[in-house]
């Protein structure tokens, strides 16, 4: 495909010798495999041979108690855990960007480079690290939250059921926050100086100069942030599968749709791995994924209008 | 710049909320490694405070170092991800060129199909890669993790590169041609050593998460020879639960090279970062 002639032209082979290494391995290792997924999502192992059975795995998967119940709880966490970062990560990265960028801020590299450090640090890091704070055996979080006078409400968040989920997400909150608040700086930095001078010259300033001349500016980044944040939220598994093992405690209260397929592929304690039914859920996963950044490229990205400087 | 909107209040203000949110963003950090250096004692009697003469201990230390295998894993991480960011970066520059360089039929097609893997994650076809590897006798193989590394890095790689090498002078490239350079040498003698920058700030966003990665070595490769780091980490913290010295212990000597390393290219990934916006 790459190398095809145009018509009185010799076929040019360069062009075949740089895409091909790149197409191969890409469409070995991902595109047929991703489509394998889908593939054996609609197969059943029977006596020991794969089976063409239809939908009846995703029948199963939504009729059959076992797997429906913990499907929704699974896609319910999974909603909640992307709500909760796109309501507090995102904010907190656009507040952080937006102060850094004021002109004339002293450290402001330090402030950049320390923020940006939880980002670099895998996830085993960073769940261990604050299991251990949140942890009412070493009581650090008590002892600090005695400091502000709220020592009464403390409790051993990631063991309850009703809180897990969302201390996890605020974890991963804690991680992820240099992420946007990089984009975000990067696309304050490149609004040109002019059009922050014609604002001031007609005396908006401060706040008001930030929401009604660079906040619509940097609507796309946001944009993209947001479906950056969906697709690795509806991707997750890492940080839950270190804080709270694949079982996702407690009572999977932490189960999101990573956890889910990783038990369900794999087996865990009592179930036994079905690599089927594994393939049923990523095709679910693929369908969430891929109708969100559908719904961002049709919709969002169409409405958001960008400015060429 | 203008001083209009340069006032010290507002100043104050910023640093403050700056200050308090880097304190948030380091304090776990600081606390996980100041204790590791404490004895039991002094982890559960005093953990804000930092070590002291009374205090200080290396027990955590020599616990780890005597039980986990942590160099040898420390080297396989290595190798997997100098060689997935090699190849990453290689085969991402040779497409992005041909890509942004030469017109021919099929051309956005193919650009389509390779930012395909941008935003569909490699995670959802686990389930075919495993059996592909084991089919090829590639499980708990480091060459999996690479193979594997690599194409999840590519997309991503091939968008930004093709960006930037579209910025690349045609003057300077079709002087290559009168000269009589082949395409080939323009692209490794011309054309690479222009989008250098560029090419620091994908290695850095292609190398971070296969650093970190935990999900791929936990399904292909959880052998005792091709365990990363990551893994290593999580298992040995798995079996230490109740060793509180040694957790943090490891996790400390898990920070330390990657913020080691960090601190060092922290200028480059910023500026690779921002690179779009300051020119």
């Amino acid at each position: 495909m790459a190398a095809e002639p145009r018509p009185k032209r010799p076929i040019r082979w360069h062009i075949a010798v740089f895409l091909a290494p790149a197409v191969l391995v890409y469409t070995a290792i991902m595109i047929l495999p991703l489509a394998g997924t889908l593939q054996l999502s609609l197969f059943r192992n029977i006596e020991q041979s794969q089976v063409f059975v239809g939908l009846s795995n995703f029948r199963m998967l939504f009729g059959d108690p076992n797997w429906s119940v913990n499907f929704w709880n699974a896609l319910r966490n999974n909603v909640w855990f992307f709500i909760i970062h796109m309501l507090v990560q995102n904010p907190i990265g656009v507040l952080l960007a937006a102060l850094l960028s004021s002109p004339r801020l002293r450290f402001a590299a330090f402030y950049r480079t320390a923020i940006f450090v939880p980002t670099i640090l895998s996830f085993v890091i960073v769940g261990f690290a604050w299991k251990l704070i949140l942890s009412p055996i070493w009581g650090v979080a008590p002892h600090l939250m005695d400091f502000v006078g709220l020592k009464s409400f403390f409790t051993p968040w990631l063991g309850k059921e009703q809180y897990a989920l969302t201390a996890l997400s605020l974890v991963s909150v804690w991680q992820f926050v240099g992420i946007p608040m990089m984009l975000i700086y990067a696309a304050l930095l490149s609004i040109p100086d002019e059009v922050i001078e014609a604002a001031e010259c007609d005396g908006v300033t401060g706040m008001a100069q930030f929401w009604k001349i660079k906040l619509p500016l940097i609507l796309p980044s946001i944009g993209i942030i947001s479906i950056l944040t969906f697709v690795g939220n509806f991707n997750a598994f890492d940080l839950i599968y270190t804080a709270q093992g694949a079982l996702a405690g407690p009572n999977y209260s932490t189960d999101i749709l990573g956890t889910f397929l990783y038990r369900a592929f794999f087996g865990f304690q009592l179930q036994v791995g079905d690599p089927n039914m594994g393939a049923a859920i990523a095709t679910m996963m693929f369908l969430i994924i891929l109708g969100g950044v559908c719904v961002y490229l049709f919709l969002v990205q169409t409405r958001l209008r960008r400015y060429q400087f | 710049m203008s001083t209009a909107t340069h006032s010290l209040p507002r100043t104050i203000g910023a640093h403050a909320v700056l200050l308090t949110y880097t304190a948030i963003a380091l304090f776990p950090v600081i606390l996980v490694i100041l204790n590791s250096f404490k004895s039991r004692a002094g982890i559960f009697g005093a953990p804000l405070t930092p070590p002291t003469p009374k205090t200080f201990d290396l027990i955590g230390y020599t616990t780890v170092i005597g039980q986990g295998d942590f160099i040898h894993y420390f080297q396989n991480s290595l190798v997997v991800t100098v060689a997935s960011l090699f190849f990453v970066l290689l085969f991402g520059a040779m497409a992005a060129f041909a890509l942004s360089e030469y017109r021919f039929r099929g051309n956005t097609m193919m650009g389509l199909y390779l930012a395909l893997g941008i935003m569909i994650p490699i995670r959802l076809g686990t389930v075919a890669i495993l059996q592909l590897m084991v089919a090829t006798g590639l499980v708990n193989t480091l060459t999996a993790l690479i193979l594997v590394y690599t194409a999840q890095g590519l997309p991503l790689a091939i968008f930004i590169l093709s960006e930037f090498m579209k910025q690349v002078s045609d003057d300077l490239k079709n002087a290559g041609r009168i000269d009589g350079l082949s395409e080939y040498t323009i692209f490794f003698r011309l054309v690479l050593p222009l989008v250098r920058p560029s090419m620091a700030t994908v290695a850095v966003f292609t190398m971070i998460p296969i650093w970190n990665d935990l999900w791929f070595p936990l399904i292909l490769a959880p052998s005792e020879e091709t365990k990363t780091v990551t893994l290593g980490a999580q298992l040995f913290l798995g079996q230490f639960v109740t060793n509180w010295n040694a957790i943090l212990a490891a996790l400390s000597l898990a920070i330390l090279p990657v913020l080691i390393l960090y601190v060092i290219f922290s200028r480059q990934l910023i500026r690779g970062i921002t690179s779009g916006a300051v020119k």
